[in-house]
């Protein structure tokens, strides 16, 4: 991996030598990754590997013990807090759905708006048509104009992983971490998703976490396969799951 | 900006609670002063100070349920900054008892003289203006309040920890004003308070004019805090509550606010205890008492933690009920008190305003629901009279 240090300057996202133990288990064993921008990544592995610690890093939920994180080529993320990483323009969505359960759908996307997220400019916010207009296209997008004044606790699962999309969407990152979205959905919803994230991924750097062989297929984009907690192989889907490694750490025989 | 906040905190609810404040802050000293002490509508001064008091618990609760209901911090320590509230309006009252205390010191307030102290302690200055008394009943709960958040918040102190350290801080605060050298009263605290602003505060004329402020301040705070938690801000605050990471990852400071929340709510309860004092006539370290902080959230719990009206109603039907049972069976309060707490916690966890909204609620959209279903039927009545139209 050490070979693409000189792509640092133009990669979206740099990560090199990263590590990190907890109480003496090492997560992440020097792990390198690179993410281009405009890039659509998927991230297998087995559990354990370290695929959500690479995550927690990424988005500034847990400090590496060595190694450096970049962001647009000289930002660096081991300094800053999940608020400013969030505001820089990394979004992240959980395995698990994490909306407001006590909020409308239209409340939900309106928090995630990309707005200044001060005390006193929500404490005075007002909708704009602007503002209203773009959450009136999210929801369009993740289908769930007909539900947008029902809590998000009364949405059926898919529906929140969809609402947790447009909450991404509505955020505008430049660079969207995805844990396992499509985990407990059905078939159908599961090519949709693979749609939109497709769909995306046109405007915006994507990196999906998945156990889903068969999404990622769907998705035909670059596959980083992590073992350990570091890279074992990356590459195409094809690539990949010959790569005898990779068969004996995840697929399995 | 501000009359769009403004605009936004008042819905049904607020305005007629604000409209019921404000008639009682005219009726009550009206009955009080206009009517012959024989009438049968006459409301006797203790009484108007009484429900002053009352009014003075539901500030309390309220700016206690901005953060707790709407922002999750469990503050076991909100009495201290209530009390805080209430030393600064009492070290006011004290100066203005000036010479006619019992030494006739015309400076130093009688303990001091007793205490053989010779001058005024730096703290005790600007205290004989009333205008500087009332700011440092906002500016000293806030400040306390900031410093106190900044730290707590800022490490992510969450919970149960939160609410020991709350519980910590009043009483480390009880301990420190239970000392004679601390220069605020020790044990006793600050009493035998004469005039407020020059007039005789046991004046019926002053009691029924605190009660109409105790009245208006609860009515501001009121409009203020549902201005709050219906703006962005109070959408984030639930947010917060309910999923503090996620809030983080959508790029808000958690610990700002949290922060500002706590602060404004700290202001507002220093409020209350400002008015307290001049109804009650004392303020001792007692106020600081770990109990008393307790009691709030109970309060807060049985009105239901989360609606604004809650805690008001709460405040108000626990302390009537404690003031009526007190004198009935005294020895049983205590009892009262926490079986009340466990029965609301198990058979009424959104409090008495949370499950009669919840029951409204419901009924709202059974009617909405059913009006819907009508409007279909008659949309498929006209699809069916639609084609024999045509022919």
């Amino acid at each position: 991996m050490h070979e693409k240090n000189e792509k640092k300057p133009k990669s979206l996202l740099y990560l090199d030598g990263v590590s990190v133990s907890f109480d003496g288990f090492k997560a992440l064993n020097s792990l390198s990754f690179v993410v281009e921008p405009g890039e659509l990544r998927a991230i297998i592995g087995p559990n354990g590997a370290g695929k959500t610690t690479m995550m927690d890093i990424i988005t500034g939920k847990t400090r590496p013990d060595e190694g450096a994180v970049f962001f647009k080529g000289d930002i660096d993320l081991t300094r800053k807090d999940e608020a400013e990483i969030a505001q820089l323009g990394i979004g992240r969505k959980f395995q698990k759905p994490t909306v407001f359960e006590n909020h409308t759908v239209w409340d939900n996307l309106e928090l995630a708006l990309n707005r200044s997220r001060g005390v006193f400019a929500t404490l005075f916010y007002r909708l704009t048509a602007e503002d209203k207009a773009r959450i009136e296209e999210i929801l369009s997008t993740v289908r769930l104009t007909a539900r947008r004044d029902d809590l998000a606790a009364n949405l059926s699962h898919g529906q929140k992983q969809w609402l947790e999309i447009g909450m991404l969407l509505a955020q505008e990152p430049e660079l969207l971490l995805v844990d396992e979205p499509v985990a407990g959905m059905t078939d159908a919803e599961t090519a949709e998703t693979a749609v939109l994230l497709k769909e995306i991924a046109r405007t915006r750097s994507v990196v999906v976490v998945e156990h889903d062989m068969g999404f990622i297929r769907e998705l035909g984009v670059k596959v980083t396969c992590l073992a350990e907690g570091s890279v074992l192989a990356e590459g195409s889907i094809d690539f990949v799951s010959g790569d005898p490694k990779v068969i004996e750490n995840y697929l399995g025989r | 900006m501000i009359t769009s906040f403004l605009i936004k905190s008042l819905d049904r609810t607020i305005l007629v609670a604000v409209a019921i404040l404000l008639a009682l802050a005219v009726l009550i000293p009206v009955l009080n002063l206009l009517t012959a002490p024989d009438h049968p509508l006459h409301v006797p001064t203790y009484l108007v100070s009484l429900f002053g008091k009352y009014l003075t618990y539901a500030l309390l609760a309220l700016a206690l349920d901005l953060v707790w209901g709407f922002c999750g911090i469990l503050s076991l320590g909100h009495a201290a900054f209530f009390a805080l509230g209430g030393y600064a309006m009492g070290m006011y009252l004290m100066r203005q008892i000036g010479a006619r205390g019992s030494y006739g010191n015309p400076l130093l307030p009688d303990f001091m003289v007793f205490l053989n102290w010779k001058e005024l302690p730096w703290f005790w200055y600007g205290f004989d203006m009333f205008w500087f008394a009332a700011l440092m009943v906002v500016v000293v709960p806030a400040l306390l309040a900031f410093v106190f958040g900044w730290f707590a918040f800022r490490s992510r102190v969450n919970g149960v920890y939160l609410s020991i350290i709350t519980q910590a801080m009043t009483y480390a605060l009880l301990l420190a004003f239970f000392r004679n050298d601390m220069g605020f009263g020790g044990n006793n605290g600050l009493t035998d308070f004469k005039d407020i602003l020059g007039f005789n505060i046991q004046a019926d004329g002053t009691r029924a004019a605190l009660f109409a402020a105790s009245a208006l301040a609860l009515a501001v705070a009121l409009v203020i805090t549902s201005g709050i938690v219906r703006s962005k801000f109070g959408k984030v605050l639930v947010a917060l509550r309910d999923a503090e990471s996620r809030t983080r990852f959508l790029g808000y400071r958690v610990e700002h606010m949290k922060l500002f929340a706590f602060t404004v709510s700290a202001m507002m309860a220093g409020v209350a205890g400002a008015l307290y004092v001049p109804q009650v006539g004392i303020i001792n370290p007692g106020e600081f008492e770990p109990g008393n902080s307790i009691e709030v959230v109970i309060w807060t719990a049985v009105g239901g933690r989360g609606t604004l009206i809650g805690p008001i109603i709460g405040a108000i039907l626990v302390n009537g009920g404690k003031s009526i049972f007190t004198a009935a069976f005294p020895e049983f309060w205590l009892f009262a008190l926490g079986g009340l707490f466990v029965l609301v916690t198990l058979l009424l966890p959104k409090g008495i305003v949370g499950t009669a909204q919840h029951y409204l609620g419901r009924r709202r959209s059974h009617r909405k629901a059913a009006r819907k279903e009508r409007v279909t039927d008659k949309e498929a009545v006209l699809l069916a009279a639609e084609p024999m139209a045509a022919e």
